[in-house]
């Protein structure tokens, strides 16, 4: 089990290296730098500012640089927002970005699973289509649209809820960032779990405990649920990974202080230092949470552990 | 602890929250700012989104009064020499830091050090290069800081000397370039004297906590002089650049003012929260370049006809729907030290009409048709608006003989191209940081930086350099509208509209004056419960 796991983490060591390379050299072929702006710096100024980053230098050195910083945990300075090096900055978000990720993602199983079942054991009939409707919303209205739709209703109107911001003494403005984020994977779960759900209450093994005269719940529960559950199960991974990477929009619209908007925002200031800062902690934590979903399979299945 | 005392400390600790955050309601105030600010050092902002937060903190020895008009801040007298060379600067007997430890001369000399430090490579510093030596310094042919014109006479005495007469050099001495830095601070810690734990303020408000995407949180300074007149008693600057988002919580009572707003709400606005919306002129342009190193735009006619067909006065009306102003002159009106008429083009009162056949017919005559267009492509960065004026403009020009090819990109890559050349016409805007008209006009100067479509005229500047050392107010008004018109004549860009600042004001808060500059320091405004 153990050298499994090691195999599985020695194995990943060239992915990372492969990552960084990449994400370094694509931020580096793009055209247009950090200090590109409306307002042009006088070039000797400018030669200033490019030796200080240590971007005067060629580009290998400057790879090399990086990677010796990278070993020794430094992601080097962020050339957007100087008060803070790329570290702290990811530091100060990374766990805000957690916590919402792994909110949504709870709020995703819990409401995709139950409502899927629902709607299984309602095939066809009203509750199926008007979950159907509910669930389509989530996948068809973008979130850009959802979040400021449930700001209208819930902070705006009803005053429910705070409408965003982030207040560590008010746990609730975190509902809507969390409804609106877990929406769209709700829904996917959901159509998965109707469909698989649908398939396996057809099979024949449970038309024989439902002959046995065993009540409908105890046929869902013990006999049609695990099976069901599979293709559930596989896509939590992808899932899970979307959820943490993809709150950039969500982090916009109710101002909160995560790093998924310096995928993009990082990117497009030409923020060298903070987007590889972002794809490695992103890239991290996806290895990891598929070491963890690798190692679980081989504990469950022998058969992984020799392949 | 059994589960009925767990639930009554929840119950008490919650309605204490609500108790304590209802008191401070009364007297704080919620800005929703805009972008993530960069840093809390003034020598490396350049955005008014940190202006906000940097000027509430820092104070320079001239200020913004309520209509952002220069007054003395840390400054209690100053005088300026009869050439306009020397500016001396009494500080304050009560100017302190937070921390208790008066500002002295030294903390405005260590400032400006910083701010033209080769090898920070400053964005903004160019601002302060009237200061004598203050460019050969920060270009580095200048190694000895001590030849820079700013010199502390004593410790409560500063003074400049100019490498030439500058008029509006007491503007720019309210700028964040020429704030003070806490001296004794830096000297402890270094470059750490921006961390929370160390920085200290000599401003209305002391910046305690930064959390980068969400807000920054400043609280009022009892050391502040004029501590007594603050009536506000803490600040948050929101980050938050989606405008729908912002609105709506403005609607749910979270902000006080919204810096920017969404213009295709600006109408629901209007309708239902009347008198909330300040639209006003802003000091800025939004331009088109042509790059005239190359043809057809050498030629001055082609520009003519270009310029001539654009009609302006849709774009503010109906292409954006916020009322922009139309532009054919260069200096924004509302300029400070520019008296005297607008700049007024020959053919501007013609009609849209008229103007077009006219262009066409210059188009013909320089040897295009239908059968044989002028094609173009036109560069902007990525965003909506510049997108519709784009389409809007290229569609005016399709009667002129001219096939428009769209071309957008990223700001970075935008300007990137602006800057080295690499465009045929290209979107671009200006918001002037000092207000006077040079500002501008050094814009179309030959050699500068942000000349991105190379426009050159020997007489022009000449006439510019002229202004620069004319002391005489009236006299360099009058050069100064002479450059304005021999630009505009030349056709060296093509003015669209002038830029108008989007502030959403609560009827709570109370204070804020409409500016030219859109500068509103907290400590004038406040709040009504």
């Amino acid at each position: 089990m153990l050298s499994y796991t090691l195999r599985r983490v020695v194995s990943a060591l060239p992915v990372i290296f492969i990552a960084v390379a990449v994400s370094f050299f694509i931020m580096r072929l793009a055209p247009g730098g950090p200090f590109d702006r409306g307002r042009t710096l006088p070039p000797e100024v400018m030669k200033n500012v490019l030796a200080h980053y240590n971007l005067d230098l060629p580009i290998y050195q400057q790879f090399w640089l990086y990677l010796v910083g990278l070993v020794h945990g430094d992601l080097g300075p962020s050339m957007a927002f100087y008060d803070f090096t790329v570290t702290q900055l990811l530091l100060l978000g990374l766990p805000f970005t957690l916590t919402l990720g792994f909110m949504a993602f709870l709020l995703a199983i819990a409401v995709g699973v139950s409502s899927g079942i629902f709607a299984a054991l309602h095939h066809n009939r009203l509750p199926d289509v008007v979950l159907v409707l509910v669930v389509m919303l989530g996948v068809i209205v973008p979130n850009f649209l959802m979040g400021a739709l449930l700001q209208l209703i819930f902070g705006v109107w009803l005053k429910w809820l705070p409408a965003g911001g982030w207040s560590s003494s008010n746990p609730l403005s975190l509902v809507m960032p969390v409804v609106v984020l877990a929406w769209p994977q709700a829904a996917r779960i959901s159509r998965l779990m109707r469909g698989s759900m649908i398939e396996v209450l057809g099979t024949n093994y449970i038309r024989t405990a439902r002959s046995k005269g065993i009540g409908e719940r105890l046929v869902v529960v013990r006999h049609a649920l695990k099976p069901a559950l599979l293709p559930v199960v596989s896509y939590l991974g992808p899932g899970l990974a979307y959820l943490l990477t993809g709150s950039l929009v969500v982090e916009q619209i109710f101002g909160l202080p995560g790093i998924g908007k310096y995928f993009i925002t990082a990117a497009l200031d030409r923020d060298y230092g903070l987007v590889l800062g972002t794809t490695i902690v992103y890239m991290a934590v996806i290895l990891l949470l598929n070491l963890v979903v690798d190692v679980v399979y081989a504990w469950l299945d022998p058969k992984v552990r020799y392949r | 602890m059994k589960f009925g005392q767990v639930a009554t400390c929840i119950a008490l600790a919650l309605g204490l929250g609500m108790l304590l955050s209802g008191t401070a309601v009364a007297s704080t105030l919620r800005i929703s700012n805009g972008g993530q600010v960069g840093s809390l050092d003034p020598s490396k902002v350049d955005g008014d989104w940190e202006n906000r937060v940097v000027g509430d903190y820092l104070e320079g020895l001239m200020t913004e009064d309520p209509a952002a008009e220069a007054v003395p801040g840390q400054a209690a007298s100053y005088t300026v020499s009869p050439d306009g060379l020397t500016y001396t600067f009494k500080i304050r007997d009560d100017a302190k830091w937070s921390d208790g430890v008066p500002v002295t001369a030294a903390d405005f000399v260590e400032g400006m050090q910083r701010e033209l430090d080769p090898a920070a490579g400053n964005s903004y510093a160019y601002l302060q290069f009237p200061i004598k030596n203050a460019e050969a310094y920060n270009s580095k042919k200048l190694a000895d800081f001590t030849q820079v014109g700013i010199k502390a006479v004593d410790d409560h005495t500063v003074q400049y000397t100019l490498g030439q007469p500058t008029p509006y050099f007491l503007q720019e001495l309210t700028h964040y370039t020429a704030y003070p830095v806490p001296k004794h601070v830096i000297d402890k810690v270094g470059n750490d004297w921006i961390k929370m734990e160390n920085i200290v303020a000599n401003g209305p408000y002391k910046p305690t906590e930064n959390l980068p995407g969400s807000y920054i949180h400043s609280v009022k300074n009892a050391d502040y002089w004029d501590a007594k007149d603050v009536k506000i008693d803490d600040v948050f600057y929101y980050v938050l650049e989606d405008q729908t988002a912002a609105l709506n919580r403005y609607r749910a009572g979270e902000f006080d003012i919204l810096t920017d707003l969404p213009t295709d709400q600006y109408q629901w606005i209007q309708d239902n929260l009347p008198g909330q919306a300040h639209v006003k002129p802003f000091l800025g342009v939004y331009y088109y370049v042509m790059n005239q190193s190359k043809a057809p735009f050498s030629d001055k006619n082609v520009r003519e006809a270009l310029s001539m067909a654009v009609n302006r006065e849709v774009i503010g009306p109906s292409v954006l729907g916020t009322g922009e102003l139309p532009a054919y002159g260069w200096v924004p009106p509302g300029t400070a030290n520019y008296p005297g008429d607008q700049y007024h083009a020959s053919w501007q009162d013609l009609s849209h009409d008229d103007k077009v056949a006219k262009a066409k017919s210059i188009m013909e005559a320089a040897g295009y048709s239908d059968a044989n267009p002028l094609k173009i492509q036109l560069k902007y960065n990525t965003n909506d608006n510049h997108k519709r004026i784009a389409v809007a403009i290229a569609a005016m020009w399709q009667p002129i003989h001219v096939q428009v090819e769209l071309f957008n990109s990223e700001t970075r890559v935008h300007y990137d191209a602006l800057q080295s050349g690499d465009f045929q016409v290209g979107r671009a805007g200006w918001l002037m940081d000092y207000n006077d008209p040079d500002n501008m006009l050094q814009l179309l100067e030959t050699g500068n930086g942000n000349n991105y479509g190379r426009y050159s005229n020997k007489d022009y500047d000449a006439l510019v350099a002229k202004e620069r050392v004319t002391q005489d107010t009236a006299q360099r008004s009058a050069i100064m509208h002479q450059a304005e018109a021999m630009a505009m004549n030349d056709f060296a860009v093509i003015p669209i509209y002038y830029y108008v600042s989007k502030n959403v004001v609560s009827p709570k808060v109370q204070g804020f004056v409409d500016n030219a500059k859109d500068i509103h320091r907290t400590r004038y405004l406040t709040l009504t419960p």
